[in-house]
């Protein structure tokens, strides 16, 4: 599944990076990293961008950006 | 021997704060040449000799924002003496990402771990030897805000940056990344900087293309492919994930040995303001509330009360009262009186007191308006609330190219299109930013209303639809320029990755805002004054010498050469319905200020009363503008022109100050023309051709082609870019050579 996928209040883990080039750096370079853990705080009022809570601070990301993080739901 | 300090850190580190602080008031301000970037420069209090240079906010040395490229930019070629890297001890795992990055440089780093007084109220406990020596550099703790540390932080990098000593690098990669590095090293040794060995080596194993084609002929074309695909087969990724996985591993592993986390883990403050502040029911009436406040001072009431002031009252024609006491000339009045008692020609006068005196009104009287303005706009910035903006406006936005930030420029553009276009440095990528600077001033602003109510008075029975359509067309304008340009050449070079941090809500310092307030109304004061003198100045000499350089009194202005420059432009605007040369100069004249178009009627049909009141009431020439456009749809092209063309000569030059650029400001200006006359030769040829007022010629079938093509040009596919243009990367190089 992917980052997309997550309901607000849902942690998960990243397993993976798909997609290349400034989005992929821009997101790894915000400390999304393999095996870093992220909750979905929440989605914005008019349904995107999303907001996750990444090493301790609120990062927001488009949904089309999200879908390039794979990651493994945490329970 | 002068040194250069250079101020690094993530934005919302408290970066600027800092900088006033250890610069006092004795700062420069502009921009990056060729970009659009800020750029900051103060001599260090106490230290004459020392300059504090500031970089962009960035959260890495990637190739890929304008912002990250400027700043290594800098600190590979301009080489300072030594980089303060702010922290902020609250966020340390991803502001340390950063300074594992500076680390690499081959300059001395001190590290100044900022808002160490919250860390400390949290009951976080951060061991500062332990850090740094895992860092490899000086840590000291600060507060900013508070004024706590910085002089110890001002000693300490002036001794830093004067000793010259060769800094550690304590950060070691994986065995097998590091064994690539070396054999990588070991090829590029002697050809780059030693200093820089290191640093160009992992951006060269990273793939990074803009640091390769900088170095010398040499190392430039060094095969290094088999030494990276090696590690990538090994790791499964690719080099730039690989070390940036690697970066943030090691991080970890420090902030383990060094950060104990005994405070509670619940809700912070900044999450209890976004409960409420970015909520699902609430973030859109409450950010609604919040524009209309914003509005309702810097335009409705406080700014515009003062702007009046400055332009009807020192600036006006008469004396005014002070607080009743004795009557004060107005500055025309006062200037006129001295040149007459100097009894200088009438011409000169005329040019002092309706050129220059004018012009510096023109400038002066907009900052009113604008301070209130750029009051509010620092204080939503400096607490983090712009950063919500984009993150609920972005939706809407990034539609039409442009950010959620967008949306403030914009509505403040209603007013002033002055203070809308300097608003747009707020706005966080430089496509974004440009697009905001060349669309703001489509929406009708105060200005354009005194046009707005002459042709809706004159032609439409004074309807209240004319008024809306206004407001309509100009959203539209915007709309479609943005999805139209986005996808040109000109701006598809640029990626906007959208991936923003939502700061913690802080209070900012008083001082800090009214700082940045003052800066902004300088910069606008010095860049744009010029230009919008200078635009003063020609349009009243056009307006008031024949081509006899004879000069004219104000009623025998058709005789001008400003009338005979209509005349000859005539054929250019008989395809919209208004080829005729009084129209031609009142568009002409609206560049000085989009209300004088009234006036220059007025004056033009020989209106009996002062026509610069006109602008207030224009029923006493409604009659004859009827007349001289003959049929509403003339009227409603001219209109239509006129909101939509080139703005006031003031929005020129804050859109020249914001796009730093001549040829951006150029293309911003042209496109706008472009598409006023598209627009109004639409709206009267096929608007005539459907009524019957025109008969089929050529120009309709022009405007259909026109409609044609804009329809292509808004459903056309496109792709969002990866990389920075080409032409960024030229203009980057030439701003750093």
């Amino acid at each position: 599944m992917t980052l997309k996928d997550l309901k607000p209040g849902q942690s998960a883990v990243v397993k993976k990076l798909t997609g290349e080039g400034a989005v992929k750096r821009r997101i790894m370079d915000m400390g999304l990293t393999k095996g870093t853990e992220i909750l979905v705080r929440k989605v914005a009022p008019l349904g995107d961008p999303l907001e996750l809570t990444v090493r301790g601070y609120e990062l927001s990301v488009r949904k089309a950006d999200a879908e390039m993080i794979e990651v493994e739901e945490k329970v | 021997m002068a040194v250069t300090i250079a101020l690094a850190g993530n934005p919302n580190a408290g970066k600027t704060t800092l900088f006033n602080q250890l610069t006092g008031s004795n700062q420069y301000v502009g921009n990056w040449p060729g970009v659009t970037v800020e750029k900051k420069e103060g001599k260090l209090k106490g230290h004459k000799d020392v300059i504090i240079a500031d970089l962009p906010g960035i959260y890495s040395l990637s190739p890929y924002t304008l912002e990250e490229v400027v700043a290594r930019n800098y600190l590979i070629n301009n080489r300072p003496n030594a980089i303060l890297n702010i922290v902020d001890g609250t966020n340390l795992e991803r502001n340390l990402y950063l300074s594992t990055q500076l680390k690499e440089l081959g300059v001395p780093v001190i590290m100044a771990i900022n808002m160490m007084d919250v860390v400390t109220k949290n009951g976080d406990v951060l061991n500062l030897e332990a850090l740094g020596k895992a860092m490899g550099c000086k840590v000291i703790s600060i507060s900013a805000l508070r004024n706590q540390g910085i002089d110890e932080l001002i000693s300490l990098a002036v001794a830093e940056a004067n000793s010259g000593a060769e800094p550690a690098i304590e950060h070691r990669f994986s065995e097998n990344v590091e064994k690539a590095l070396s054999e990588i090293q070991s090829k590029i040794t002697g050809e780059v900087p030693e200093a820089l060995t290191r640093f160009f080596s992992i951006k060269l194993f990273e793939r990074d293309d803009k640091i390769r084609n900088e170095l010398p002929e040499k190392a430039k074309n060094v095969d290094l492919e088999s030494i990276i695909s090696e590690i990538e087969k090994e790791e499964d990724d690719d080099a730039e994930s690989i070390i940036t996985n690697e970066r943030y591993k090691y991080i970890q592993s420090i902030i383990s040995s060094a950060y104990e986390k005994r405070g509670q883990t619940g809700l912070t403050v900044s999450d209890k303001i976004d409960a409420i502040v970015t909520n699902r029911f609430l973030a859109l009436p409450l950010f609604a509330l919040i524009m209309f406040g914003v509005y309702y001072i810097s335009i409705s009431t406080v700014g515009t009360k003062m702007t009046d002031w400055v332009n009807d009252v020192l600036f006006g024609n008469n004396p005014w009262s002070f607080f009743g006491l004795f009557d004060v000339p107005s500055i025309p009045g006062a200037v006129t009186s001295l040149l007459e008692s100097m009894n200088v020609s009438e011409a000169l006068q005329g040019l002092v007191i309706d050129g220059i005196v004018a012009g510096v009104g023109a400038v002066i009287g907009f900052l009113p308006q604008m301070l209130t303005f750029f009051l509010f706009l620092a204080f939503l910035e400096g607490c983090g609330y712009m950063a919500r903006v984009a993150f609920i406006m972005d939706r809407v936005f990034r539609k039409f190219g442009l950010s959620g930030k967008s949306f403030i420029p914009m509505l403040i553009g209603t007013g002033c299109g002055v203070p809308g276009v300097m608003g747009s440095r707020t706005v966080e990528n430089e496509r974004d930013r440009r697009m905001t600077i060349m669309t703001t001033t489509f929406i009708p602003c105060s200005a354009k209303l005194p046009v707005i109510a002459l042709l809706a008075g004159a032609l439409f029975n004074n309807s209240a639809w004319v008024g809306w359509s206004a407001y309509f067309l100009g959203v539209c304008a915007i709309v479609f320029s943005g999805i139209v340009l986005k996808k040109t050449k000109m701006f598809a070079g640029q990626p906007a990755p959208f991936v923003m941090e939502l700061p913690a809500y802080h209070m900012p310092r008083p001082i800090d805002i009214l700082k940045s307030m003052g800066e902004r109304g300088m910069s606008f004061v010095k860049k744009a004054g010029t230009v919008i003198l200078l635009a003063a100045i020609l349009v009243w000499f056009l307006s008031r010498f024949n081509f006899q350089m004879q000069y004219l009194p104000e009623e025998e202005m058709d005789s001008s050469i400003l009338a005979g420059f209509g005349n000859s432009l005539v054929w250019l605007f008989a395809p919209l319905g208004w080829g005729q040369w009084k129209a031609v100069v009142a568009a002409v004249t609206g560049l000085i200020a989009k209300e004088n178009v009234v006036g220059t009627f007025g004056t033009l049909f020989n209106y009996a009363g002062d026509a610069s009141e006109l602008a207030d009431d224009s029923s006493a020439i409604w009659e004859k503008v009827r007349e001289y456009f003959g049929s509403g749809l003339a009227g409603y092209s001219f209109l239509a022109f006129n909101l939509l063309c080139a703005p006031c000569f003031a929005a020129i030059g804050a859109i020249k100050r914001e796009m730093n650029n001549g040829r951006w400001t150029m293309f911003a200006i042209g496109w706008e023309c472009f598409l006023a006359y598209c627009v109004s030769l639409v709206i009267y040829q096929i608007g005539g051709l459907v009524t019957g007022a025109v008969k089929f010629n050529i120009f309709t079938i022009v405007a259909f082609l026109l409609v044609a093509a804009g329809i292509w040009g808004l459903l056309r596919p496109y792709k969002e870019a990866d990389t920075l243009s080409e032409k960024e990367e030229r203009a980057v190089e030439r701003a750093m050579a």
